[in-house]
């Protein structure tokens, strides 16, 4: 369970560039929650997300996980509790390393690291079996460089990487988003395929609305740095694009992005 | 022709020392290698933490120390050097090269403290190796390099090599998968500093004296040394190969320096040489960028 309490974060405070990115935000993420977030450009979406994994402090207010507060950690220490995929096919891997070699660093995620080999016999059948999943014939390619993969390719072995040590939130900040659409519904459907089989927490921010209905049992959508609208179960399950639209007119947001409309 | 074969013989004749010069400036190659290749980090500390193992060195011996164990001091002393920079760097929030630029300055100061004076002779004593007995020098320096390649290859392929390799790599991945990468940045740079101190210490009982100068432009030698050995062995991708290149790398470019020095290039010129090699070897990756793309934009211009 993940616990945000009265969360506020501005940047730049104190200068012409001030912005109120989060604005004094509480929610609770319960066990098994798989929430889909939306919202305009600048609605604070990746901002909350990032203040979550420790990439920024919080200015104000408390961020528990499982009843330990995280929010003063530093991000590789929050790490070990969290499995992230980011919308930068190219963020989540290391180019120069083999797959294997990726594999086995997020197999260390939340362990301890020291002078035993980096990667065991044991663990190559492992990553072999997960990565055959795939569907991508990557299992037979696990000393190629992922730099040579890609972007989908690199977005599906990051998603598994986030998911080899069983995190205890998973966040997806718009990790679709940069790929083809054929490629972004595959990448799409092995999420929810991860998600649903480990039963994982998850937290998926996205521009698209249809993918932000159709994945999940709770929606929220954001504006201006706070929750507007948090709709779950049943009533979820019935919302459609035009109930969206109708909210964030309601709530008086500015407009939503293109794409967001496109979509 | 008399004049030709003067000039190989006496060329020939340089030619082991300037080979065991170039296994001892291999160490500190291979110490470049971690910060700059594997770290991705253009560390300046190297140009004093080289004069601070030969200083440690040297005073060690002249004050009766074992001289391969004054080697294990320099190295300790080169550590610490590495260690500043990347507290500097991580806990601070120094940019790499400015952090680097201004240990390297301090260590200066530090340095002079250490042996008391600019420059110290060995003169007399004996230390593991010496300009007087090449082959010895050679076949000292090459086993050194060898366990040191040997070691470097065990390291990095150790949970916490790998850990070091991710974060030179991608640091935000790096996070991601909980690596300190602060704490990898530090150790990374302090073993790097601890193998470039090893190599001034090396490099001061080869010559017979510690400066505190002698490491001046000792970056622009080790980057000459890896890009030396890209340009030689750079198809080859397995990182024993690429360890071995860099001191292959350092050996090489020693010889080219011994060789235009015995064509009358004079001394006090070298290290503008040095500096246009490296600079046109650093740019040659871009060049070659443009020339493919002005290939392809003729190809498909002929195509139309």
């Amino acid at each position: 369970m993940l616990t945000v309490s009265n969360v506020t974060k501005i940047f730049n405070p104190g200068t012409i560039n001030e912005k109120v990115a989060i604005n004094d935000l509480s929610i609770t993420f319960h066990d098994g929650d798989f929430i889909t977030v939306i919202g305009g450009n600048g609605a604070g979406k990746s901002t909350l997300m990032n203040l979550i994994s420790g990439v920024y402090p919080i200015d104000a207010g408390s961020i528990q996980l499982n009843g330990k507060e995280i929010s003063r950690l530093p991000e590789h220490k929050r790490a070990k509790m969290l499995g992230r995929v980011f919308q930068d096919p190219m963020m989540g891997t290391a180019a120069d390393m083999e797959i294997q070699e990726n594999l086995a660093l997020a197999y260390r995620r939340g362990r301890g690291r020291g002078l035993k080999w980096g990667i065991s016999h044991k663990e190559k059948e492992l990553f072999k079996t997960q990565l055959a999943r795939l569907g991508l014939g990557l299992e037979d390619r696990m000393t190629s460089k992922v730099g040579l993969l890609s972007g989908g390719q690199r977005q599906a072995i990051t998603l598994l990487m986030a998911t080899l040590q069983r995190p205890e939130l998973l966040l997806l900040d718009e990790h679709t988003a940069a790929l083809d659409p054929v490629t972004a519904r595959k990448v799409l459907e092995l999420s929810e395929e991860l998600i649903s089989e480990a039963k994982l927490t998850t937290m998926m921010v996205t521009h698209n609305m249809k993918d932000a209905i159709a994945h999940g049992n709770r929606l929220i959508m954001m504006n201006a740095g706070k929750i507007i609208f948090d709709i779950s179960g049943v009533a979820k399950q019935r919302l459609t694009v035009d109930d969206l639209m109708h909210e964030f007119a309601k709530a008086g947001g500015e407009d939503l992005s293109d794409r967001a409309l496109l979509s | 022709m008399e004049a030709v074969s003067l000039f190989f013989t006496s060329f020939g004749k340089s030619l082991p020392g300037t080979f065991a010069q170039g296994l001892i400036w291999g160490i500190m190659a291979l110490g470049l290698y971690l910060s700059f290749k594997i770290l991705d980090f253009a560390d300046l500390t190297v140009d004093s933490s080289l004069a601070t193992g030969g200083g440690v060195s040297a005073i060690l011996i002249t004050n009766g120390v074992n001289p391969a164990l004054s080697l294990l001091c320099a190295f300790g002393a080169g550590m610490l050097a590495g260690a500043v920079t990347g507290l500097l760097n991580t806990k601070l929030r120094i940019p790499p090269i400015l952090a680097g630029i201004l240990t390297q300055l301090g260590l200066y100061s530090i340095n002079l403290h250490i042996m008391g004076r600019p420059n110290l002779s060995l003169l007399g004593k004996a230390g593991v190796l010496s300009m007087s007995n090449n082959t010895q020098a050679i076949i000292l320096s090459v086993i050194v390099c060898v366990a040191l390649i040997l070691i470097m290859y065990w390291f990095f392929g150790t949970e916490i090599g790998n850990a070091i390799r991710a974060t030179g790599n991608n640091e935000k991945m790096a996070r991601a998968v909980s690596i300190n990468t602060d704490a990898m940045k530090v150790l990374c740079l302090v073993l790097s500093n601890g193998l470039v101190a090893l190599s001034g210490g090396f490099l001061a009982q080869y010559q017979g004296y510690a400066d505190v100068n002698m490491g001046r432009g000792a970056i622009v030698i080790g980057l000459a040394s890896i890009i030396v050995g890209e340009v030689l062995l750079g198809r080859f991708t397995n990182f024993i190969v690429r360890l071995t290149s860099t001191i292959i790398g350092a050996i090489v470019y020693y010889v080219i320096i011994a060789f235009v020095i015995q064509l009358g290039l004079p001394s006090e010129d070298l290290k503008l040489l040095s500096a246009i090699v490296v600079a046109i070897a650093l740019a040659v990756p871009a060049l070659k960028k443009k020339k493919v793309k002005a290939q392809l934009i003729k190809a498909v211009a002929g195509e139309e």
